[in-house]
């Protein structure tokens, strides 16, 4: 598939045998990381059906962008956990280099979980198999959560 | 695929010498079917990146079950060494004391089947399964400290369950070195809710019965008298809280240890060196974490007397056989070429299996060796082993754990629609499922399992585990 479709696609989950393994695409890597909360949740609810009732903000520091990777899907399955949120969007994800570290800000749109039905969850994120590819225009990421 | 020139030694065991940069040898417990089905993923890979860890002793051992994990496979077994070795959480597994209960009860089939819907219903109002399945008991920081410090001692001062169910399960249910402190404040909050549930993916209460005993003295001292006695058995773990310990100190060795992880083939490999700090942090958090998994099945298993006891009466009687961990590091003494060593045993997706006369288990269980339970795949059978003086010599005391997976969920829901499983497990087999949702059956599918018969027959075969009865499910609640 050509780069351009696979940013249009945005994600999808790939064959692994204990647990679920996706890709997400995006034009650069903030959109890429935007696609990657979405394809996380997938393995949990229908998106798509989850309504904007709560709006929350989240702000990741880590080394390098991997580590901002895990911990970024981390806190979303913190989310999850603690306060039974779904996601719906994710808006205005920015990611920042600067002092040797990357920080994240975003804001996620969604709902808690108790109207809606979850066919599954998210234990942890893992470094299993996880790369970000980028390169001017396209930028592919890989992760294997925990589930 | 690397092909792996393994050494078949017999029918349930294969052998690859020392090479490269390994420590110890690679010991893999198969039938040469379940040896075809581990060369289809990266997993006796996995096996041989284990045996290169520091401190590794004996053997790189993995079960027959085994199947590819994060750095350590699914289904194995790890010795290091105390002084000179290491801890890895990998080697642990994400779930801290995923385990197993078993309860008998003094009913039948004939009695459960009749009431089988209503007493599924009345579970999941009492155990609630599934994604952040709002338990029915909300714990204060002072009760969650109670709980990672004591483990289900504490629920038994609540008035849940008894002291007999603390009895008989492995280390009396808590780990003395725990350290609540070293539990992060994410840890606890992903867990203060989730005390008395049972969570997703794999994770199951099910009802079943006694299809086959093998041997029947064993049996009785086990409390199981008779064939098409309903029993119960309980799988699940830690919940978010083990999840987030183990999470947290991968991240931390991967700070603290930033050579460690260059060294590694897999970041999920990373370790800690078995005196260092980090190490005996790590230690603490996961005995805090086993801790929590003891009080939670023990819950769990108090829940399911209610519930039983609402739709039986109070005649009913369940009592609680023993309770095996399958996802934990332990501290023991085991004989390694004729010296006896202090080993951090690191037993992920495989069950200790302790023998006749060890101290560590329950005075009852002295003459027979140690309880085990192999759960198979839904609505496959389980199994009921007991540990053997065998399994102390070939794999530091232990034996595997359940079916093993195969297939990945992703493909599974491709091959099977869950509600078309449901619906041929209730007319083939008469088993009543009931679900959070019906994409968490499709997931679970017996296809999609290795067959736990073969897995069982190999431990028995090799002397680590022997079959004691079978067991076939009639219901089953899952998240």
């Amino acid at each position: 598939m050509d780069k351009q479709a696979l940013i249009k696609k945005r994600y999808e989950f790939l064959p692994h045998t204990a647990d679920a393994m996706f890709r997400a695409y995006g034009k650069n890597l903030s959109e890429s990381f935007s696609n990657a909360a979405e394809a996380l949740f997938m393995i949990m609810t229908e998106v798509k059906s989850v309504r904007a009732e709560v709006i929350k903000e989240i702000k990741v520091v880590s080394k390098n962008e991997q580590a901002l990777l895990y911990d970024f899907l981390e806190e979303l399955v913190y989310l999850v956990d603690t306060e039974g949120f779904l996601l719906s969007k994710v808006l205005n994800l920015s990611i920042k280099s600067g002092a040797g570290q990357l920080e994240l800000n975003a804001t996620l749109i969604g709902d808690t979980e108790t109207k809606y039905e979850i066919f599954g969850h998210v234990k942890a994120i893992t470094y299993s198999d996880m790369y970000i590819l980028e390169e001017p225009g396209f930028v592919v990421l890989q992760v294997v959560p925990d589930i | 695929m690397v092909e792996l020139k393994l050494k078949k030694v017999n029918d349930y065991s294969y052998i690859l010498d020392k090479k490269d940069d390994m420590n110890v040898p690679l010991k893999v417990f198969a039938s040469e079917k379940l040896m075809d089905k581990m060369k289809q993923d990266r997993c006796l890979e996995q096996g041989i990146n284990v045996a290169k860890l520091p401190g590794i002793k004996g053997f790189s051992i993995m079960m027959p079950d085994a199947h590819q994990g994060y750095g350590f496979s699914i289904g194995g077994v790890a010795a290091m060494d105390s002084e000179h070795g290491c801890i890895s959480p990998g080697g642990i597994g994400f779930d801290i004391n995923c385990g197993v209960r078993l309860l008998t009860t003094n009913l039948t089939k004939k009695d459960v089947y009749p009431k089988i819907d209503e007493l599924l219903n009345s579970l999941f109002k009492n155990i609630p399964p599934g994604v952040g399945g709002k338990s029915l008991f909300k714990l204060t920081d002072e009760q969650l400290e109670e709980v990672l410090m004591r483990g289900p001692a504490w629920a038994v001062e609540q008035g849940l369950g008894s002291k007999d169910d603390l009895d008989n399960c492995e280390s009396n249910g808590f780990l003395s070195d725990a350290d609540s402190k070293m539990v992060s404040q994410k840890a606890k909050n992903r867990g203060r809710s989730q005390l008395g549930t049972l969570g997703s993916g794999n994770h199951f209460l099910e009802i079943q019965f006694v299809d086959k005993i093998f041997d029947k003295e064993i049996a009785k001292v086990f409390g199981i008298t008779k064939k098409n006695q309903v029993v119960i058995l309980i799988h699940c773990g830690s919940r978010g809280l083990g999840h987030q310990v183990c999470s947290d100190y991968l991240r931390s060795m991967e700070e603290e240890y930033p050579d460690i992880i260059e060294s590694l083939p897999e970041k999920n490999l990373v370790y800690a060196p078995a005196q260092s700090k980090l190490a005996k942090e790590y230690f603490s958090a996961m005995c805090a974490a086993a801790n929590f998994a003891w009080t939670n099945r023990h819950i769990i298993g108090h829940q399911t007397r209610i519930s039983f006891k609402e739709i039986f009466g109070e005649k009913v009687k369940l009592e609680t056989v023993y309770d095996v961990a399958h996802n934990i590091a332990k501290l023991e003494e085991h004989l390694v070429d004729g010296k006896k060593e202090k080993l951090y045993v690191h037993r992920k997706g495989a069950t200790r299996a302790f023998p006749p006369g060890n101290k560590e288990i329950p005075k009852k269980y002295q003459k027979t060796g140690q309880p085990i339970f192999i759960p198979g795949s839904m609505g496959t059978s389980s199994y009921v082993l007991v540990g053997t003086e065998k399994a102390m010599t070939e794999s530091f005391g232990s034996t595997a754990h359940g079916a093993g997976r195969m297939m990945s969920r992703f493909k599974a829901n491709q091959e099977w629609k869950g509600s078309e499983i449901k619906a041929k497990l209730l007319l083939e087999n008469n088993i009543h499922i009931k679900a959070v949702s019906n994409r968490g059956i499709s997931e679970e599918a017996p296809l999609a399992y290795k067959d736990v018969d073969e897995v069982v027959k190999v431990s028995h075969d090799a002397g680590i585990g022997k079959i004691v009865t079978q067991l076939k499910p009639i219901g089953v609640i899952k998240g």
